[in-house]
């Protein structure tokens, strides 16, 4: 009750100032500004400082040293940058990040679809079952799903090894071969994050109106001309944001390879986000780490304006 | 149509069960392995279903591991930032959607920036504040970082733009003030989106790992992600047995799974409401 009437008071002043109308068409300037302190206060500091200082920091010998006292880093200008693309690990790094992406994306951008394709099609009774199934990995800690999978690719003992064995095959080592290892971190991503993908397309699918559809098999539309001429033109929306976030979380790639593989066999599944962990935490280089790091920004916001502009431009 | 949906619908059914099996296939592994013994783990031929239930894989890991404190650690964690991300994230979605004051636009714009930003940009900097601040191994350290997430801002923005503006300026009229109005007629409007935003914030708490495997050196503050990661790469201690990984991996990921069935329907519409809107 208290709170009532001491607000009810706070806004009399408004009020009562002449040619301010308080209500309707009323302006609420203090009011907006402090509900938005928290949210911008954290901001500032967990987000916008660190942005800049890792910016800073990235032009800087910036060691373990500096932990302590920040200040006393050295300025060295673009050092870290040009070291940066004579360092064959970290171009190592940078090309399986790539591999992980350009091969991941479109994985996990057509299983989702397709199975969404499937959900939408025909099935009534078993759809939610179906979609919590193929959502449920999307939920689980990916450490937790990563030792798991590890065990699965066990060449002695995994799952797979065990099922080549009951058709007398040998399961390859998967996670100890150069050639396997990155496949093996694509796959378990694909299985992953299917289900956020195929969650949006199920929503994008229902946007469409039925009344498309049934004219287009009234027309003779075959189930594949369908799905090229109506599904995907009129679910550009959803496939843009899709491969948007896809293509940004491959990118940070992280855990998967820090789990499974801790970048090996021979840097194999080294990626730019676990090259700079190990750089920056474990060796304290963290000016170099740090201009990795906005290397790696860098190449997320090209691709993502990239993205934007090629999905967007086909829209017509 | 009805003759070609005659031959669709079983094959749409075979696709998507052979799809599931899958996608099961390494749960089930876990399940199933967690229960086993160390001879039908590595048996050969494999042994599918374990002849003999045993819990000694658990038994191991709890000696192994001090399971309880690292749970602990992830609930408190989880739930300092879920509340904290209600309260905020809430308050500047009612003030983007409900509040007409100058420089909205540029703050919604700083929420869509926030959105897009990787969070490995600041993992360095953010490290080094935490030093200085002594943060480092503390609860606070842990969760200032994720305390008002730009989804949940963007969430709540989303729902909070449905309330009808004349049941708030009825309430204006009345002499009711903006804190009073998000908190007493907003906030019980959103429930539904609390719901999800609360979920999703838990969630993603509960299964985050770079952050709190940086800002924690002392074992007894890890989370439950950080020190199953931690033991199952430990090269002295080689990683323990698969057993007693896939007990770990089993604890870890069974009560989320429950939870996720039981609430299903709120995961997939906070997805998709970000997603399409």
């Amino acid at each position: 009750m208290s709170t009532t009437t001491r607000k009810a008071d706070e806004a009399a002043p408004g009020g009562r100032r002449p040619g301010r109308r308080r209500g309707s068409l009323g302006v609420q300037n203090a009011a907006g500004w402090l509900f938005s302190t928290p949210f911008l206060v954290l901001f500032a500091v967990f987000m916008a400082f660190p942005i800049v200082a890792t910016l800073l920091m990235s032009f800087t010998d910036f060691g373990l040293g500096n932990v302590t006292r920040p200040l006393d880093a050295r300025f060295i200008g673009f050092e870290n940058y040009t070291r940066l693309f004579g360092d064959e690990r970290f171009l190592k790094s940078l090309f399986n990040t790539a591999y992980f992406v350009v091969v991941g994306v479109p994985l996990t951008i057509g299983l989702g679809l397709l199975v969404a394709v499937l959900l939408n099609n025909g099935i009534d009774r078993a759809r939610t079952f179906f979609r919590v199934g193929f959502y449920a990995p999307v939920v689980t800690s990916i450490v937790a799903v990563a030792v798991v999978w590890r065990f699965v690719l066990d060449p002695s003992d995994g799952l797979i090894a065990g099922l080549a064995s009951e058709v007398g095959l040998t399961a390859p080592d998967f996670l100890g071969s150069e050639a396997l290892a990155m496949p093996s971190l694509i796959a378990m991503a694909v299985w992953r994050n299917l289900g956020t993908v195929m969650v949006l397309f199920i929503a994008g699918l229902q946007a469409i109106p039925t009344e498309v559809r049934e004219a287009a098999r009234l027309d003779g539309v075959g189930p594949w001309q369908e799905l090229r001429r109506i599904t995907i033109p009129l679910l550009r929306p959803t496939l843009l944001y899709a491969s948007v976030i896809t293509t940004i979380g491959y990118l940070n790639v992280f855990e998967e390879p820090f789990v499974m593989t801790q970048g090996g066999p021979s840097d194999s599944t080294l990626t730019v986000s676990l090259n700079m962990y190990r750089e920056g935490f474990n060796f304290f280089h963290m000016g170099y780490a740090s201009a990795m790091a906005y290397v790696l920004f860098v190449v997320i916001m090209g691709i993502t304006v990239l993205q934007l502009r090629l999905l967007k431009d086909n829209t017509r | 149509m009805s003759a070609e949906g005659r031959v669709r619908r079983p094959l749409t059914y075979v696709l998507l069960s052979g799809g599931l099996l899958v996608m099961a296939a390494p749960f089930l592994w876990m399940g199933l392995s967690a229960f086993k013994t160390q001879r039908e783990l590595s048996a050969s031929p494999p042994v599918w279903i374990p002849s003999q239930w045993t819990l000694a894989n658990f038994r191991q890991l709890l000696a192994d591991l001090d399971l309880p404190l690292y749970f602990m650690n992830s609930v408190i964690v989880a739930v300092l930032v879920t509340v904290s991300n209600l309260v905020f994230c809430s308050m500047l979605g009612y003030a983007l959607a409900k509040l007409n004051f100058a420089g909205r636009n540029k703050v919604f714009g700083v929420v869509l920036g926030a959105l897009m930003v990787p969070g490995n940009l600041m993992l360095l900097p953010l490290f080094v504040l935490m030093s200085k601040l002594q943060l480092i191994d503390s609860y606070a350290g842990l969760v200032l970082p994720f305390a008002a997430g730009a989804f949940g801002v963007f969430l709540m923005r989303q729902f909070m733009q449905s309330i009808p503006d004349e049941l708030l300026e009825a309430a204006r009229m009345d002499g009711a003030g903006e804190w009073f109005i998000f908190w007493r007629i907003v906030m019980p409007l959103v429930k539904p989106a609390l719901a999800t935003l609360a979920i999703l914030t838990f969630l993603g708490s509960w299964n985050n790992f770079v952050w709190p495997l940086i800002a924690t050196n002392d074992p007894d503050k890890y989370t439950l992600p950080v020190a199953l990661a931690t033991f199952a790469t430990d090269p002295n201690k080689a990683g323990g047995s698969n057993g007693v990984l896939m007990a770990g991996s089993f604890l870890i990921v069974l009560p989320v799974l429950a939870v996720f069935i039981a609430l299903q329907r709120h995961f997939t519409q906070g997805i998709a409401t970000a997603g399409m809107k």
